[in-house]
């Protein structure tokens, strides 16, 4: 292909990635090194709110931010290093905690507890996602040709719902008495609450993401089984070998790319778990590390938001997703090298 | 009746609905507002929304948006829906104007009460006051042969003797929900045993007896509560009110005409309201008031016509149409059995919420760090140990603290 035309392909493609992704990303990293502030001077106010029949006006010292002449904020920016990332590590506490083999003493910092929780979730998903994918896909390729049209839709239905959404729906199957709990509560017959401690939550987002994503893997899984090997599978066949041999030693080698192409994507989507979060109201008992990022960015009444930890704990979390895929693409690296 | 009778009376009825007779004058200038979204806003909209040229925005994440939309130029909205913390960013970014030459003009059928003055000058109009305080049922107290509890400790007690009763699911409900709702009761707790949240140099001062008290008393109630509180906000108690699950909750006065809708309640005129219990020194409640602000980066004739049609929303009529919406400071309410508890809370001296920038980082780190001590991940001198901190390099961060 000609440079020129190979340009004109690429060159949109090239200028959004730069907008939307290289120029904001860049800001971020630098957000994480400088705080913006206001600039506070305390004055004494009288304020007056209403009371029943009278009103209440109190005198007191409050801290207001400056205002130029153009009735802006005056901010000043300063450079403070590592100093987020500190405040979001929270190193100190850390290393006490550590050096006193306090598991507990450790889950109390946010960061950790929420770095905790993230890599589980990743790691426990990972496999039951590639597990359930591949059951759903020989279910999908051994059903007759008649009915597979609805079993491959029926199969994707998880996939295709919001994730807020879907989560949210969890959450009222089984929040207080919902439909599910009382079920489980007369099949048990005992009284249960499901989102009153840690390890119950976590087992329904784990359950809620695998339903949710299996799905995808199921049908990069399928499209992979049609280019399967006849030949393979019939002299497999013939030399006797059973089905569950014919799928461990020809249909997952020949997968085998597949599965790490649904692996990465896994655990990049994954590492940033936030939907089950906010759908199941866990912060109490459980927090992400993505949910701590949008933790720090949310405003609270009084409109002040911690900008600079929102970004360095993005970073943490950019940093984090790199570190957990370079074995995969060490190993796809080395196949690529391999083929080549 | 024939078919061009009916399309007439149709045109009629719709021609009256847009420039209803209602508003007093016809607005030209077209205003939109953002408001929070719960039924007082609705019928106070509504009313505005009769002077025509008027797009009302009812949002529950109005705080999140308002101080950009507002500090746009010109702003995105004319009139805003505030309460005692959210002006605060709007106040301290210059982006309300003082209202005191609209209100000369236009506000004479205010009553002083509701004008909301900082510095000697009017920034909002305040139309209603909302404060957390108790609810009970009133048919399963009596039948205990309970006084109502008037402090925790008495709240405790006939917890205690409901649940030995087992005449419902819980004794007690609570908004205990991580994050503001959770944060809000520890403040409620707070006030009531007398405490100061920050310094006058916005260093935090919780963690002293007065806070380990009001953590405790947290805790005690939950032993008493569905166990899910962690998830529990406004409307779940009021849900667990209305299905009849709970039998007292300290729980808003904008929820009370909840418990008497025929639509959605099964315990209809059986919730009664009374005082939120005292703590130490004053109810343990904070005053809550919701107004009205209008934009200052908008021009004098925009603002003008706002403030008209924000009055026409604030109207005597407005009050009679929906008098049980809410505890309204508008003149021309007629406090209902209803608005009994939060008038007894704000008599017994329970205090405003301590609205400022610095209360808004403590609120947060309120909300997020007190779930650790009623799971029992921490004890009570941690949490508040760790909240201090929070709070502190939150308020580094935001340049509250040096």
């Amino acid at each position: 292909m000609k440079f020129k035309t190979f340009a004109a392909f690429v060159g949109p493609s090239v200028l959004m990635m730069l907008l939307f992704i290289a120029f904001p990303l860049v800001k971020v990293f630098w957000q994480s090194f400088n705080v913006t502030q206001p600039v506070y001077e305390t004055v004494e106010v009288e304020k007056c709110t209403p009371g029943f029949l009278t009103q209440i006006c109190t005198t007191e010292f409050q801290t207001i931010p400056q205002l130029d002449d153009n009735g802006d904020v005056v901010t000043r920016t300063t450079y403070v290093g590592l100093q987020s990332y500190r405040n979001v590590l929270e190193m100190e506490r850390f290393w006490t905690a550590a050096k006193a083999w306090s598991w507990s003493g450790i889950m109390t910092i946010d960061f950790w507890k929420a770095l905790r929780f993230t890599l589980m979730f990743t790691l426990v998903t990972l496999p039951l996602v590639v597990g359930v994918g591949l059951l759903i896909a020989l279910a999908i390729n051994n059903a007759a040709a008649a009915i597979r049209g609805p079993v491959i839709f029926v199969s994707l239905l998880p996939f295709i719902i919001t994730p807020v959404i879907g989560a949210l729906s969890i959450n009222w199957l089984f929040r207080g008495d919902g439909i599910l709990t009382a079920l489980l509560e007369h099949w048990l017959d005992r009284d249960l609450a499901l989102f009153a401690q840690a390890w119950t939550i976590e087992l329904m987002m784990m359950f809620y993401r695998v339903w949710h994503v299996a799905p995808f893997a199921a049908i990069i899984f399928y499209a992979g089984l049609q280019t399967v090997n006849q030949d393979s599978l019939e002299s497999a066949i013939i030399d006797g070998a059973t089905r569950w041999q014919r799928l461990r030693l020809i249909i997952v080698p020949h997968l085998m790319p597949l599965i790490i192409f649904v692996a990465i994507i896994h655990l990049m989507d994954t590492y940033r778990v936030f939907e089950e979060i906010v759908g199941f109201r866990s912060q109490g008992y459980v927090i992400s590390l993505q949910w701590l990022t949008y933790d720090f960015l949310t405003p609270d009444q009084a409109g002040n938001r911690s900008i600079s930890r929102a970004s360095a704990s993005a970073m943490l979390t950019m940093i984090g997703i790199a570190v957990l895929l370079v074995p995969l693409l060490k190993r796809t690296w080395r196949d690529h090298r391999g083929t080549s | 009746m024939n078919l061009k009778t009916i399309l007439t009376a149709g045109a009629i009825c719709v021609a009256g609905g847009a420039a209803s007779a209602e508003c007093a004058f016809d607005n030209t200038v077209p205003l939109r507002s953002l408001t929070a979204g719960f039924e007082a806003w609705k019928a106070v909209t509504d009313a505005m929304a009769e002077c025509g040229n008027f797009e009302a925005n009812l949002d529950q994440e109005f705080s999140e948006k308002q101080p950009e939309a507002f500090a746009a130029n010109p702003a995105l909205y004319q009139i805003g829906g505030v309460a005692n913390s959210t002006m605060i960013p709007l106040l301290t970014a210059g982006t309300i104007r003082p209202l005191d030459d609209l209100v000369a003009k236009y506000g004479q059928n205010l009553s002083p009460n509701q004008f909301i003055r900082v510095d000697g000058k009017v920034m909002a109009i305040a139309m209603m006051v909302n404060n957390q305080h108790l609810m009970y049922r009133e048919d399963i107290l009596s039948d205990l042969g309970i006084a109502v509890p008037t402090t925790y400790e008495e709240v405790l007690a006939a917890a205690a003797a409901i649940k030995e009763a087992g005449v419902v699911d819980y004794p007690i409900g609570g908004t205990f929900m991580t994050g503001w709702n959770l944060g809000e009761e520890f403040v409620n707790m707070y006030l009531g045993e007398g405490g100061q949240f920050v310094d006058d140099k916005n260093m935090p001062t919780i963690n002293n007896e007065k806070g380990i008290a009001s953590l405790e008393m947290l805790k005690a109630l939950t032993e008493y509560m569905d166990p899910e509180f962690l998830v529990s906000d406004s409307t779940y108690v009021q849900q667990q009110f209305q299905q009849g699950k709970i039998a007292m909750a300290n729980l808003w006065a904008s929820r009370a005409g909840a418990m008497n809708d025929e639509a959605e309640s099964q315990v209809v005129g059986k919730v009664k309201m009374a005082a939120a219990p005292m703590g130490s020194v004053a109810p343990a409640s904070s005053i809550w008031w919701d107004g009205v602000v209008i934009a200052a980066n908008i021009s004098d004739e925009e603002a003008d016509a706002a403030f008209r049609v924000a009055m026409e929303g604030l109207d005597a009529e407005m009050v009679k149409a929906h008098n049980d919406a809410s505890v309204w400071l508008i003149p021309g309410y007629e406090p209902g059995e209803l608005a009994a508890g939060a008038a007894a809370t704000a008599a017994k001296g329970a205090l405003p919420y301590p609205a400022s920038a610095a209360m808004g980082v403590m609120h947060s780190a309120l909300g997020n760090g007190i779930a650790d001590y009623l799971t029992g991940a921490k004890d009570a001198q941690t949490t508040l140990v760790d909240i201090e901190a929070a709070y502190t390099t939150a308020a580094k961060e935001a340049g509250l603290i040096n």
